[in-house]
């Protein structure tokens, strides 16, 4: 069972661990498995400026209001009855449009940042119901939010898309349900697509508790009637190549710097907001930087405890996850959930009620095929807030 | 501001001994120790070796020595270790050193082995006898709000590699697995209270403790790991009794 959690780390700004390189993701992209609905990855508002360290909803929730560099409540502009409990995606593109329009607030090393204001809360409701948050703020921003507002800007927060899987965590790879027998996955990196194409805050938990306990059973059951199938004699060969090619490597790249131009170029290019333009330049970035990667040179050499080589590994992952969010992001010539091309910005269901699954296709560009969306209780409807 | 990292560094495949290398850094007072540890390990050498992962005070997996204490690098600022714009160049460097009084393995990454074993060993996690009930095991808010400050930890090991009594004796628990021993007896759904304060009643158990406090200033989620284990001490003269 996969259950390696998702990609946060493809952009710069992400509430994500350093280790949330999609690694989950790529491996099975690699090996022929598609990847479903790449195109929708969630920004949540409000992570700390710069660091994208996560601000939970319960702030807004207890009463906490975003302001632009006027200090007016923007979000009684953009969602007049809910304001500032807007779903995700609305806050976050709120914001990039504030920014855009030059209500944003310009930090000394040029980026911008909106500001998050507890300040009318009093020191009992936020000592005692935001303690972790108000934390958070002081250890790494030095600021106080009993008396100034927080810095915050869009955070990348969490992958919809991933290995598609049935609701016992199977892996099923077209459009029929075909399963790769004895594949597993759960968590974040999975995409059973409770959240369709945004998801709702908490219901994460729902990829842990439910469908990891369920994939857990019927992987108990599957393995009761089975024994281990012979391993082909070339298991470890990808492996041991790609391990050995870093290794001896002797090329001008640094690890770190193509890192940083891939997380550059999602942030602006493939994040919040979108455009066929945009989308494009990524993909052009993503196809050098791919070149640039086979020149890669590291400094340790190593076989003990070598992050320098795991990092090396890791940017191949990163670079794969990338190709898949783009290129789906690319096709999808609507807007949904999180996924909003402002080139088309409408929701469009005659043509897109459907699921995207990408296939890698060696070194060309990848296949797209779907299918169809499972409607249950509640029909999709325009949302007005 | 300019700074200098003195950073602890043993490869044991190259190198018969530890030694500290300085790094002289352009770095802001806002930055991080671990964003420098990054830019070093980014732009200058590669080499460097050690563990990070969700950069904000979660995972527990970077804490180290920093200017001869116990923190975790990812949350504290060069301004809160006193380095400030003011003054253009430090004379005095950033020491950075791995976690004390465990093996080193390669440079800041340390030996989890036997703090895991000592984790183990007060078996942290519930243990019921009575059949499960319908839905899951209510608490009443009064029971929950025992375990919140216990429930905190990380275990990053900064209290545990900051005792005493921890460095005197190889064999004893040490705050952090005393902290989840009480984590458990305390915990009003937990049903082998016995079994747990007799793992913990011995002379390296929870009798090593000295009242030191070392583990209560190490502890970046400042839990009150002293009080805690005092706790325990109490219910188990009250079972004697």
């Amino acid at each position: 069972m996969f259950a390696t959690g998702g990609y946060g780390r493809v952009y710069r700004i992400t509430s994500n661990a350093v280790v949330g390189t999609g690694d989950g993701f790529a491996i099975p992209y690699r090996r022929g498995i598609p990847l479903e609905d790449m195109e929708f990855v969630q920004f949540h508002p409000t992570g700390l400026w710069r660091l994208g360290i996560l601000v939970s909803e319960a702030a807004r929730g207890e009463g906490g209001v975003l302001r632009n560099k006027d200090g007016e409540r923007f979000m009684e502009r953009y969602a007049p009855t809910i304001k500032d409990l807007a779903p995700r995606d609305v806050i976050s593109r709120a914001m990039y449009t504030e920014i855009r329009e030059g209500r944003g607030i310009q930090g000394p090393d040029g980026t911008y940042y909106l500001l998050l204001d507890l300040t009318h809360l009093g020191a009992e409701v936020i000592n005692k119901k935001l303690p972790e948050i108000t934390g958070f703020a002081r250890i790494y921003l030095g600021v106080d939010p009993l008396r100034e507002p927080i810095p915050v800007q869009p955070t990348t927060h969490y992958a919809m898309g991933g290995i598609p899987t049935n609701v016992d965590a199977e892996v099923v790879i077209d459009d029929k349900g075909t399963k790769i027998e004895g594949f597993y996955a759960a968590g974040e990196v999975a995409c059973v697509s409770v959240h369709g194409a945004n998801r709702l805050g908490t219901n994460s938990l729902l990829d842990i508790i439910v469908f990891g306990r369920r994939g857990g059973k019927k992987m108990a059951e599957y393995i009761k009637e089975r024994d281990f199938p012979p391993l082909p004699k070339d298991a470890d060969e990808w492996t041991r190549k790609t391990v050995e090619k870093i290794l001896n490597s002797n090329g001008k790249e640094r690890v770190s710097r193509i890192r940083k131009e891939l997380q550059d170029v999602m942030m602006d290019k493939v994040s919040v907001f979108r455009t066929g333009e945009s989308i494009k330049e990524a993909i052009e970035k993503i196809k050098e930087l791919k070149e640039r990667y086979n020149e890669i040179k590291i400094d340790d050499k190593g076989k003990k405890f070598n992050t320098d080589l795991i990092e090396a590994i890791e940017l191949g992952n990163l670079l794969d996850t990338a190709e898949a969010i783009a290129y789906s992001a690319l096709n999808r010539t609507e807007s949904r959930g999180a996924h909003y091309r402002e080139d088309y910005p409408k929701r469009d269901d005659q043509n897109w009620l459907k699921h995207t699954l990408i296939y890698k296709n060696g070194e060309k560009e990848p296949v797209i095929k779907y299918k169809p969306v499972v409607i249950t209780k509640i029909p999709p409807m325009e949302r007005k807030y | 501001m300019k700074v200098t990292f003195r950073i602890f560094r043993y490869n044991p495949e190259t190198d018969s001994k530890p030694y500290y290398k300085d790094y002289e850094v352009e770095a802001d007072p806002k930055d991080r120790v671990v964003d420098v540890l990054h830019y070093i390990k980014n732009e200058i050498d590669g080499t460097l070796t050690f563990r990070r992962s969700c950069l904000h005070g979660i995972c527990g997996s970077d804490g180290m020595r920093i200017n001869g204490k116990n923190m975790l690098a990812c949350s504290i600022l060069l301004q809160d270790l006193g380095y400030s714009d003011k003054d253009k160049t430090y004379k005095k460097p950033i020491v950075v050193e791995p976690l004390p009084g465990m093996p080193i393995i390669k440079d800041l990454v340390t030996d989890f082995t036997d703090f895991w074993k000592k984790y183990e060993a007060v078996k942290p996690y519930l243990i019921t006898k009575t059949p499960p009930p319908e839905r899951e095991r209510l608490q009443r808010p009064e029971d929950a709000e025992l375990l919140m400050e216990a429930s905190k930890c990380i275990l990053c090991a900064c209290c545990t590699t900051s005792c005493p009594s921890t460095w005197s004796n190889d064999n004893y628990l040490g705050p952090a697995a005393l902290l989840k021993a009480y984590r458990f007896i305390f915990d009003t759904r937990d049903e082998a209270t016995d079994e747990r304060l007799d793992i913990i009643d011995t002379p390296d158990g929870i009798w090593r403790c000295h009242t030191i406090f070392h583990c209560v200033q190490a502890c970046p989620k400042e839990i009150n790991i002293t009080w805690h284990i005092s706790q325990l001490k109490k219910k188990l003269v009250e079972r004697e009794i």
